[in-house]
């Protein structure tokens, strides 16, 4: 616990805190404020004064009370233990905050963010006289069943060689495991333990350019508007369109090899709802808990609304760590809008002038900051690592107008609006086709190509086109009936339709549903389009539309999300080949 | 820590006179100890009665406190204040079940309180997530609209967004009469908020409870119209401290009716104006969201405990626009809402209930087989579909008439008829078993050819589906 005094509490506007008399604070310093020592940060110095925010609740603190000083700024721990773990906004672990006080959470508990006692079985990939740098890998720990935990030298450490390093065996995260020779007077001891402010980007060697998608399982996502492993995407929507089941169902069935789930002023019970769902949710890949893979981060609504704007940092840092060892990392933030109305809240008790709707005027470079820390990299250490970054926004009023969304929609290269016809209608995911876009289609292109045979580029221009015909038909329709328009155009109303129901629409509680493998989002799209072109051709001929629409093999294709798994997906060839037959079979008006 | 409590305790004995400011239900202190934000302030005024408030805003130079019975009738010079060196606490007991209360929880029938078992801060404290557990109980509560299609959870936060004059009240109290939980009888109590209306719909809720024999049952803190807006600000904070209290002390299923949102969030509004701070939307201020949340979170079900807080919030959306930040807000917060719709109010249905717009979160864990009927999940689904479909063939023939529809558009405006008059539709008296409300749906999709059930299996289509015979 810190003792140095840096100031008296002067006064105090709910989480903002002005302390007087200081004498050596450093901007972004951690500081404990009042005698309960509640976890704060200065903002703001001004000659002998300071604006510090404060993590807690500061109900009860007093002017005079005593402001300690820390010496460093505010920080996360690094290190093995932090998968499968829960945190609240400044990375104290909500189980041990349930340990001290219970169903509800008490004010000026410190805890440290990774546990310092256990101990975990070290295996050294170095010896005694090999070349380190910053970013060395020096050894592994199993962190989790599915997790190996790559020990690195600090980002900031400089060129130096290695003295000694311990053998196999168990070791603490404060064990000092390895001494390194830095052309310094003193050696350099390492430990697994890193600390790291979370307002600092992790250093890294470079940018690369992205080559893969990160596949959601989505087929609206992954078909239709894919994202980058290292892109950034937001998610905005009303309330109840979909945003916290998105980033769920993101979450649970990505390609990513770790994730990290920020609930930033959001419900208690969707987070509850993770730690009782996730654990027993098997990864298709590995056959292992969902959990084994997983960090939560949850700054519920009702906690402290400066702790909710830490935690977004505290998040992104803990996956830049798992980047820099080489991880493809994903971060789900739900919501940033409360992230950006929490800046919004102390910048006002700060008295700052505020610019579009109370807004401060750093909201744009602070939501580009953060987004920026997404990217696919490679690390100090010579590995290839990304962090993918899923922000919800949640506009007021459902308006995409608002300051949030504008100038999320500036940082980020792919956006998957959802529209709240489509989730009254219960179409879900209700991503909107004609809001959304990624412009990360080139960039994956290749990765697509060898999946698909080289078909899905064409075949995904082909099913937008379709679509957007389909918009401008309806609003045709909306006018005069769909009586009035050819067969040949009601054709495409009703191949976007089976589209709708059979491909973009998918059910989260679904057991075969909530997963789609791109090889079977492949073939799907395949069916559909064939229907497309086969009946098309048919109406070219003469063939009535209602004999189309009465095949019984369409009816199937529409349920084939619910009715073919992911392992048996030979059977949709056979559905494509019965219904090419059932088309050529069909006969003109007067045949029968 | 201990020094600092007793120090306060000793300071708290002091009293101090003369306000150096008064503004709207705010009063300025100045040379005083040192004091704690949020502490309880006891207010005297110039003829000797006694107020309670609580500090906004502290600093060694001034105090700001607001004044929950407002500040009628106090002077600069003869307003005097104790600073109790504490927040607000209220004493929580049993006892207050049949009782009335104002919104701080003082007697307001006349008798005094019994003594309470706990003293607890009236603003509460965050409930840990890891502490929660999931809720997932369904509560019949005999309205097909909403036990079929926005299902209603023990532990939920179900809010009702309504407008001026419609049947919300007659809505929560059907609802209040009419829950149960299939197969648990358990201890249950009702804690009901009365923010800034008239007495006449206390009165309402009274007469309700009374005629159901449940008023022994209902603890009730009113805050009404003619009562100072500030008090507002407090009422559901205080009633929401009972009943945490009730739920996860003494293991009882609360139900929690707090109306009306709106006149809570206006007080808010007219502090925040009064201290000068930068509104967001239309004048609210940006903690708006914070303040509903921490009330809103106030529900749910813990470890350790049998007991839950069920919310049954009321809010009139002004003009009946659901973007208006109350709502709006509301909405981001709370685990669905049931959303009443004019033109169903105009049309004399009841309850007039637009499932569209409606959503229960966190039906999709209470329903289906071995808790309604395994039929459930996918059938509320289907009408969902199908709804929304009625509404563009309606559009669609208010442009070209109704008769130039296709075949299959009429069979869903027969199907959309049927859907409002018998299923949405039902008397306010009227309790209908799960097993009925789902037949009804059936009975509804029956309108419509079995081809366009695309949200359904086939087997369920073949074990409930049978064709209407008009
Ligand atoms: N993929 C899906 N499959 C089935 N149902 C869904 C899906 N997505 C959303 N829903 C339904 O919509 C409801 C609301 O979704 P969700 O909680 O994700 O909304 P949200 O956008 O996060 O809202 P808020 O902003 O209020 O948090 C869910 O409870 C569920 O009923
Ligand atoms: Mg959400």
């Amino acid at each position: 616990m810190p003792t140095r005094i840096i100031g008296h509490v002067k006064r105090v506007n709910g989480p903002v805190i002005t302390v007087t008399d200081i004498t050596d604070a450093e901007m972004l310093e951690l500081v404990r404020v009042g005698e309960e020592h509640l976890v704060g940060e200065v903002q703001k110095l001004n000659e002998t004064e300071a604006t510090v925010q404060v993590y807690e609740d500061a109900t009860g603190l007093c002017p005079g009370e005593n402001v300690y000083g820390s010496g460093s700024p505010l920080s996360v721990e690094l290190g093995p233990g932090m998968i499968g773990s829960i945190y609240d906004g400044i990375q104290r672990p909500l189980e041990k905050l349930e340990e001290a006080s219970g169903t509800f959470i008490s004010r000026g508990l410190t805890f440290d963010g990774i546990d310092h006692t256990k101990k975990w079985h070290f295996i050294p990939t170095i010896k005694a006289g090999d070349t380190v740098n910053a970013g060395s890998i020096i050894g592994t720990v199993q962190e989790s069943e599915t997790i190996v935990h790559k020990v690195m030298i600090s980002p900031t450490a400089s060129e130096g060689v290695v003295i000694s390093i311990v053998n196999e065996g168990e070791y603490t995260v404060v064990d000092d495991i390895a001494e390194i020779s830095q052309n310094k007077s003193t050696d350099l001891k390492v430990q697994m333990l890193q600390k790291w402010s979370i307002r600092i980007p992790r250093p890294v060697k470079d940018r690369m350019n992205f080559h893969a998608p990160l596949v959601t399982g989505l087929r609206v996502i992954d078909t239709l508007f894919p994202l980058a492993k290292g892109g950034t995407v937001a998610i905005p929507g009303g309330f109840g369109t979909g945003k916290t089941m998105t980033q769920h169902a993101i979450a649970q069935w990505c390609d990513a090899d770790i994730i990290v789930y920020i609930g930033c002023g959001e419900r208690g019970n969707e987070m509850t709802d993770v730690l009782r769902e996730f654990p027993q949710l098997i990864d298709p890949r590995n056959g292992k808990s969902l959990m084994e893979r997983t960090i939560l981060i949850a700054n519920t609504s009702n906690m402290p609304v400066s702790a909710r704007e830490a935690s977004i940092y505290t998040g992104i840092t803990m996956a830049e760590y798992y980047r820099d060892m080489g991880y493809a990392v994903a971060v789900m933030a739900d919501s940033t809008s409360r992230w950006a109305e929490a800046l919004r809240e102390l910048s006002g008790r700060m008295e700052e002038m505020p610019a579009e709707e109370g807004f401060p005027a750093y909201l744009a470079t602070r939501i580009a900051e953060f987004y920026e820390r997404a990217g696919l990299m490679k690390t100090l250490c010579g590995a290839e690592g990304s962090v993918s970054v899923i922000g919800a926004v949640s506009p007021p009023g459902g308006d995409f107008s608002e300051p949030v969304t504008m100038h999320t929609k500036r940082f980020v290269r792919c956006f998957w609006g959802l529209d709240k016809s489509l989730a009254s209608a219960r179409h879900f995911p209700a991503i909107s086709w004609t809001d959304s876009y990624s412009e990360y289609l080139l960039d994956v292109k290749g990765w697509w190509s060898k999946k698909s045979d080289d078909t899905w580029f064409q075949n995904r221009k082909e099913i937008m086109e379709l679509l957007q015909k389909e918009g401008r038909l309806q609003q045709i329709v909306k006018l005069v009936g769909p009586d009035a328009l050819p067969d040949s155009q009601n054709f495409i109303l009703e191949v976007c339709n089976l589209f709708k129901n059979a491909f973009l629409q998918q059910n989260a509680f679904d057991k075969i549903d909530r997963y789609c493998t791109v090889e079977k989002q492949v073939k799907m799209l395949s069916v559909v389009l064939t229907y497309w072109h086969r009946g098309n051709e048919a109406i070219n001929k003469g063939v009535p539309l209602v004999k189309l629409k009465r095949l019984k093999v369409v009816q199937e294709i529409s349920r084939i999300k619910f009715t073919i798994s992911n392992e048996d997906i030979d059977q949709i060839d056979k559905l494509e080949l019965r219904l090419e037959k059932a088309i050529s079979s069909l006969g003109g008006i007067y045949e029968d | 820590m201990k020094t600092k409590n007793a120090d306060r305790r000793l300071l708290a004995g002091r009293e101090y006179l003369g306000a150096s400011k008064i503004d709207g239900p705010l009063v300025f202190m100045k040379n005083t100890h040192p004091v704690g934000y949020g502490e309880l302030v006891e207010i005297i005024a110039p003829d000797g009665s006694r107020r309670s408030g609580q500090v906004l805003e502290t600093s060694d130079e001034i105090v700001c406190v607001q004044v929950f019975e407002g500040t009628t009738g106090l002077n600069l010079p003869g307003t005097g204040a104790h600073f109790m060196g504490e927040p607000l606490k209220l004493s929580v007991s049993e006892g207050m079940l049949g009782r009335v209360m104002n919104g701080l929880g003082k007697s307001r029938d006349g008798s005094p309180l019994p003594q309470g078992e706990f003293e607890r801060d009236v603003n509460g404290e965050p409930i840990n997530p890891t502490a929660r557990v999931y809720p997932q109980n369904f509560i019949q509560t005999g309205i097909s609209v909403i036990d079929g299609m926005t299902t209603l959870i023990q532990g939920q936060k179900l809010p009702i967004f309504s407008g001026n004059g419609m049947e919300h009240n007659e809505l929560a109290a059907q609802i209040a009469k009419q829950a149960k939980v299939i197969n648990n009888d358990s201890d249950f109590a009702i804690v009901f908020v009365a923010m800034g209306v008239k007495y006449d719909v206390a009165r309402f809720f009274i007469n309700s409870f009374e005629e159901s024999g449940v008023i022994g049952n209902v603890a009730l803190f009113l805050s009404l119209a003619d009562d100072p807006s500030i008090e507002r600000t407090i009422t559901p904070r205080t009633a929401l401290t009972l009943a945490e209290y009730l739920a996860f002390d003494k293991g009882k299923q609360v139900l929690v009716i707090m109306t009306d949102m709106t006149n809570y969030c206006e007080s808010l509004r007219e502090i925040s104006t009064l201290r000068g701070e930068i509104p967001s939307r239309k004048g609210y201020p940006g903690y708006l969201y914070s303040s509903l949340a921490e009330l809103y979170e106030r529900s749910g079900k813990i470890k350790g405990s049998e007991g839950s807080i069920t919310q049954l919030p009321i809010l009139s959306m002004p003009n009946d626009d659901i973007s208006h930040p109350i709502p709006d807000l509301t909405g981001y917060i709370t685990e669905g809402q049931i959303v009443f719709d004019r033109s169903m109010h105009s049309r004399g249905l009841y309850p007039p209930i637009n499932p569209l717009p409606s959503l229960s979160r966190l039906m999709k864990d209470g329903i289906g087989e071995g808790m309604t009927r395994k039929d459930h999940p996918h059938l509320s689904n289907q009408l969902f579909a199908s709804y929304s479909h009625v509404q563009e063939v309606r559009n669609l023939a208010s442009v070209i008439g109704e008769e130039e529809l296709t075949s299959i558009d009429k069979q869903y405006i027969k199907f959309g008829n049927f859907f409002e008059n018998n299923f949405i539709s039902q008397g306010s008296d009227e309790n209908r078993s799960i097993e009925g409300t789902l037949d009804l749906g059936w009975k509804a999709l029956g309108y419509l050819p079995s081809e366009e059930l695309q949200r359904l299996t086939e087997e369920e289509i073949d074990e409930y589906w049978t064709e209407a015979d008009d």
